[in-house]
């Protein structure tokens, strides 16, 4: 058996990120094709507690740094203590997610290694035993296949929400305390704002709605978080609409924003400017609502309607509800 | 206090990307390059800090002479004084080796604290500023969406999934911005900004001024390479609703979802 496949899981507030069994479920199947094992470095505050959960999407062994000063990730703590369990495990590929802190850690991590990142992935394959990754670039605007030279360790980073996620089994995967010497933080967390409102993260939304210039002002909004809200999505926004002041930057979708890729994007008044395109383009279906139907938004939507979005959004709204009283 | 900003020059968003013939590079002939979105909030970051405690600001950058432009933007702004790392040996460089050379810039230029963009808007890496940080054995701060400087120490506040983080740390250390245009509000260049910017001063290295060589973080020393770019699937044009009425066509989008998209 060769060199195991490695994964890092994402673990906080007590309990494993799904982002984790995405990366978890395509570790598996890398470890599948080289014949290898899947193990797993978990690091949080009470994470040996469920740590064994992960061999519910195919992890064999868990290496799990516990430790209280390990709640939140901050680089000066997670990197010294995963680079230590990456040195001696020695794997064929390290997978792990790209969320925010996933990305940071990456990079650090890489660095630290001497190997190089993919960033933000969307793919990964097994070409002659050889890995390869592909990640947008551009926001999405390319594609771009990296391979990694020689015996050079591959580190990639995977986009939430893209992968899918193995049917869980009630297996359970060995656990391993990591003797975790976590030096002290320069850089540590002095405050902590959680949104405990239960609003989903746009990366990780399985439906988006939009709104843009055509919104004409912030008070339309609420009318767009009562149709996110019914579908069980978050509420998104195109940069004209940030940057008016309507709504905050992390509602931002698009080249300078996020890049999303949910299985519906309702476009509400966004006409569709190149930069907006690129990151909402890898949306599995999407709705575009705007009243001029010249607007380059409907070339790239699945479905179009050419109305005042003002009318049609509580129209809208209307028929989903009666949609969901009568199922 | 003494403040190095990294730059990188990109394509402006609304560049339309072509894949090359040899399949493995963007086409760069017709593009219009700026000053990174990311890099130029860090700048006007730079230039408040400057503002509160006195000090310079030093931009740092690598790249083609095309670069000087980019530069000259962050000069016109206010910056004092730009270092362009312009090595032919750079070109195919992977990101270890870019920050390798920017970490050994940085050093020269003795900074407390070393801004940059969370990410470029090319190849969307976002890991030029924790590796520079690595590289130089400092402390970084990434996703900047607000930045507080004492002097001794900096603060900032970093957004994760479902919150804000304020994160402290000690100087030197590096510190990437996120946020967006509206957050940050970069000045414009004025008038007699463009025209002091051309006077700053502009110092050009090469590696063997930093005592680095091509081998250790030129294009043969790169570890991953992009073997094959290729465009993303094009969406198949998509159908315009027809109806008589408002109410008519809200209820077609609602069938198409529950029974295409079976999100309802």
């Amino acid at each position: 058996m060769g060199k195991s496949v490695c994964v890092i899981a994402e673990f906080r507030g007590g309990d494993f990120r799904r982002v984790s069994y995405e990366v978890a479920s395509e570790g598996r199947r890398i470890a599948d094709v080289l014949g290898s094992n899947l193990c797993a470095i978990a690091v949080g505050s009470g994470v040996s507690a469920k740590a064994a959960d992960l061999g519910a999407y195919g992890v064999d062994k868990v290496y799990a740094a516990d430790d209280p000063s390990l709640e939140y990730y901050v680089a000066d703590t997670y990197v010294p203590v995963i680079a230590d369990i990456v040195k001696k495990l020695d794997p064929a590929v390290v997978i792990l997610p790209a969320s925010v802190d996933g990305k940071d850690l990456g990079a650090r991590l890489a660095a630290r290694l001497d190997a190089s990142l993919a960033q933000d992935c969307i793919q990964i394959s097994v070409d002659g035993g050889a890995i390869k990754a592909k990640r947008p670039i551009f926001a999405g605007k390319a594609l771009a296949w990296c391979q990694w030279e020689g015996s050079s360790l591959p580190i990639i980073s995977c986009r939430p929400n893209v992968l899918d996620c193995l049917a869980p089994t009630d297996k359970k995967a060995e656990v391993e305390k990591a003797d975790a010497a976590v030096p002290a933080a320069r850089a540590k967390i002095v405050g902590l704002d959680l949104d405990t409102s239960g609003k989903v993260e746009l990366t990780e939304a399985g439906v988006i709605v939009s709104g843009g210039r055509g919104m004409k002002g912030p008070e339309g909004f609420p009318m767009l978080e009562e149709l996110a809200k019914l579908l069980g999505g978050a509420v998104g926004a195109s940069r004209s609409a940030v940057d008016a002041g309507w709504r905050p930057h992390a509602d931002q979708v698009g080249q300078t924003g996020k890049v999303v890729n949910p299985n519906l994007y309702i476009a509400v008044g966004i006409s569709g400017a190149i930069q907006h395109l690129a990151g909402m383009g890898s949306s599995k279906y999407v709705v575009a609502i705007n009243k001029d139907a010249e607007a380059p938004i409907f070339a790239k939507s699945d479905l179009g309607v050419i109305e005042d979005l003002f009318d049609f959004i509580p129209a809208l709204t209307e028929e989903v509800k009666k949609m969901k009283s009568a199922s | 206090m003494n403040i190095v900003v990294l730059l990188k020059q990109t394509p402006d968003t609304e560049s339309v990307i072509r894949i090359a013939g040899d399949n493995k590079s963007v086409v760069t002939d017709d593009l219009k390059w700026v000053l990174n979105p990311y890099d130029e909030y860090a700048v006007e970051v730079a230039l408040r800090l400057k503002e509160k405690h006195g000090g310079t600001v030093a931009v740092l950058s690598w790249g083609p002479n095309r670069v000087v432009e980019a530069m000259r933007t962050a000069l016109a702004m206010g910056a004092d004084t730009g270092v362009l790392i312009d090595d032919p040996a750079l070109e195919g460089a992977d990101i270890l080796g870019v920050a390798k050379a920017l970490a050994a810039a940085t050093k020269e230029l003795n900074p407390d604290i070393v801004l940059c963009g969370s990410r470029a808007v090319d190849y969307d890496l976002a890991q030029r500023g924790a590796t520079v940080a690595e590289f130089l054995g400092w402390p970084h701060i990434a996703l900047a969406v607000s930045l507080e400087s004492d002097g001794s120490k900096v603060t900032a506040q970093r957004p994760i999934e479902g919150g804000t983080l304020t994160i402290e740390s000690t100087l030197p250390a590096l510190v990437t911005i996120g946020g967006s245009q509206a957050i940050w509000n970069p000045r414009y260049a004025s008038l007699p900004g463009i025209m002091k910017a051309k006077k700053k001063p502009l110092a050009m290295k090469k590696l063997s001024d930093l005592g680095l060589n091509a081998s250790e973080c030129g294009a043969q020393a790169i570890k991953m390479r992009m073997a094959t770019l290729e465009m993303p699937p094009q969406r198949a044009a998509g159908r315009i609703v027809d109806g008589p009425d408002t109410a008519s066509k809200a209820k077609e989008v609602v069938r198409e979802l529950h029974e295409k998209v079976k999100v309802i």
